[in-house]
């Protein structure tokens, strides 16, 4: 398998991560390198083989539907990095919002 | 007298408890280490404010007569573990001036032991890379050097750091996270003792998310019974994790204590003498292995047919959870945030900005991997190879009762070496990988030097949730072992 330089533009994209133009075609090269070594595992028959999403053989417990926190407003926006609105700035429990660029014209 | 940063936890704990020496004393002796190795660039965040007020109130606790397992005992975290309060960088730029507003349990669980923190330590960058050059802090060095060579060897990844803090004697104990063998592998490179517990035996809560089928946090010491004091600490249930076993924890320490191996048969898998691995581990393996037939166990052939295939298939796994869990990071709720022209723009340079190297490469990969039309051919093809490797260690098990295996094919590199290509650096992690896909417990015991004067470390796996079998191999393996090298000048 191997990648070339607008298949590594367009996972990019894909992945929101912004890759400058000069870094495409060797990263292109050293995508195809790990893949070429993933193909051996053609090799493997894995016919009627289940896959294996998890080791643990527990079942996911299950737990009542009921509201377990809240009125933490202050620490979920404490990180805010451009910055928190809060409703009541004397209460910032109260609620509040990050701030992002404006997305609806 | 023994100079307190000489002590090994369980003699720290006896010294204070006779009241020989106090937490705020204990706390100062490695605090002076941290300062005195500055430049190994073992920590991203001393804490050594916190340390004195935690030491302060342990020697509080202890006169009133209550003293937990770990009472009065110095510790490095990964910093990769959230701490409230205490910056929590995961070694890269895009978590830039975070802040956790939460402590993850297994540290918690530490503090109610009554352990200390001096500090969070340095890694790859969200724990991906075996050699800690990764970092956005800079690497770390090993405290080790080859003999007559002054040039800096990694400490191996990802938990490098804590694993360059305990050798170094900063600390006696540390905690790091295991997904593929970023504990093990460094213990191996350090010269101490390292154990990725079993899948679910430590919660996952409150540690920054790399693969989550693989994360397991686990311990670092300089013995055995100190690493299987630590498991125990950090160890339980917890329903804030989904995965967290509801199993009681054992006495793991009790397990290490004058270890009877009579009669354990010590599996040996042949696919595990590859191509690669230097010919002085190879010998150490069988040295190991006579070890512990001298100790009274039987040595058993075992065979793990997909062993081969554990590595490529973790280069499918790990960075398609990988790339998922990463989507967190976009600059809108906390980190690093690159302002764009539009919101998609904003994600785009943020990330690009935040991410290193390494993370873009795995993001990148597991993009791809999870890309409509390729999901089946790579994804569930990995998935499928991961039931199979599963599949070979449960009927080794059916054969012994613990496996033998090196820990890394090589000792500790310099910094720079095996750095040309990313196929190279993912082989150090060919022997510990297979039992993470797995799930098993696994430890690496620090077992001779090589020719250069480093230290080379030996693998024991054990079952899911055998711990203590493991540790008793492990603890046997130790005392035969014996291991009493360190690094010079430290």
């Amino acid at each position: 398998m191997s990648l070339d330089k607008e298949t590594v533009a367009r996972i990019a994209r894909l992945a929101r991560l912004k890759v400058p133009e000069e870094e495409l075609a060797p990263l292109a090269g050293e995508l195809s390198g790990i893949f070429a070594w993933i193909e051996q595992l053609n090799e493997v028959d894995t016919n009627n083989v289940e896959p294996m999403s998890s080791v643990s053989d527990v079942t996911l417990p299950m737990r009542a539907d009921k509201v377990t926190d809240g009125g933490i407003a202050a620490k979920v926006l404490a990180n805010a990095p451009g910055g928190a609105v809060f409703l009541d700035p004397s209460d910032k429990n109260a609620g509040g919002f990050f701030t992002v660029p404006k997305v609806v014209e | 007298m023994t100079a307190l940063t000489d002590l090994t936890i369980a003699q720290l704990t006896s010294a204070l408890s006779k009241k020989e020496t106090s937490a705020v004393e204990v706390a100062e002796a490695h605090l002076a280490k941290l300062d005195e190795h500055r430049a190994l660039n073992a920590f991203i965040t001393e804490t050594p404010d916190k340390a004195r007020e935690m030491a302060k109130a342990s020697d509080a606790r202890r006169a009133s007569g209550e003293a937990g397992l770990l009472e009065g005992v110095p510790l490095a975290i990964k910093d990769l573990f959230c701490n409230e309060g205490v910056q929590t960088t995961a070694a890269s730029n895009i978590l830039k001036g975070f802040v956790p507003q939460y402590e993850s349990t297994v540290t918690a669980n530490l503090w109610k032991s009554g352990a200390v923190m001096v500090g969070k330590t340095n890694l790859d960058e969200f724990a991906m890379g075996s050699s800690n050059m990764t970092s956005h802090f800079g690497g770390v060095e090993n405290p080790w050097k080859r003999r007559g060579d002054n040039r800096k060897l990694v400490p191996g990844g990802s938990s490098g750091g804590s694993a360059a803090a305990v050798a170094a004697h900063m600390v006696p104990g540390s905690t790091g996270t295991d997904t593929g063998g970023s504990i093990r592998q460094p213990a191996a490179f350090c010269g101490i003792v390292g154990l990725k517990p079993t899948y679910g035996r430590c919660s996952r809560w409150g540690v920054v998310a790399f693969a989550s089928s693989l994360d397991q946090p686990g311990p670092f010491a300089r013995t055995v019974e100190d690493t299987a004091l630590l498991l125990q600490a950090m160890s339980g249930h917890d329903p804030k994790d989904s995965t967290s076993a509801p199993l009681p924890v054992p006495d793991f320490a009790a397990a290490t204590r004058n270890p009877d191996i009579r009669g354990m048969k010590v599996g040996i898998p042949k696919e595990y003498r590859v191509d690669g691995t230097s010919e002085e581990i190879v010998d150490l393996w069988s040295k190991g292995m006579e070890m512990l037939k001298a100790a009274g166990a039987e040595p058993v052939e075992v065979s793990l047919p997909h062993t081969k295939y554990a590595l490529p298939a973790y280069y499918i796994v790990a960075p398609a959870e990988c790339s998922s869990n990463l989507a967190r990071y976009d600059g809108v709720r906390f980190g690093l945030r690159v302002p764009g022209k539009d919101l998609t723009e904003l994600y785009e340079n943020t990330r690009g900005a935040g991410f290193g190297k390494e993370t873009r490469r795995r993001i990148l990969i597991g993009t791809y991997v999870l890309s409509a039309g390729y999901y089946d051919a790579y994804y569930k093809k990995a998935q499928q190879i991961r039931a199979l490797i599963a599949r070979d260690f449960k009927q080794a098990f059916e054969k012994c009762d613990v496996l033998l295996t090196p820990t890394a094919p090589t000792a500790a590199f310099a910094a720079g070496e095996r750095m040309d290509d990313p196929v190279t650096m993912y082989l150090n992690d060919m022997f510990t990988i297979p039992a993470s896909m797995a799930g098993l417990p696994g430890i690496s015991v620090p077992a001779g030097l090589d020719k250069d004067g480093l230290p080379l470390g030996l693998q024991l796996i054990g079952r899911a949730f055998d711990e203590e079998t493991l540790l008793r191999a492990a603890a046997a393996l130790e005392k035969a072992a014996a291991f009493v090298s360190r690094p010079a000048g430290y």
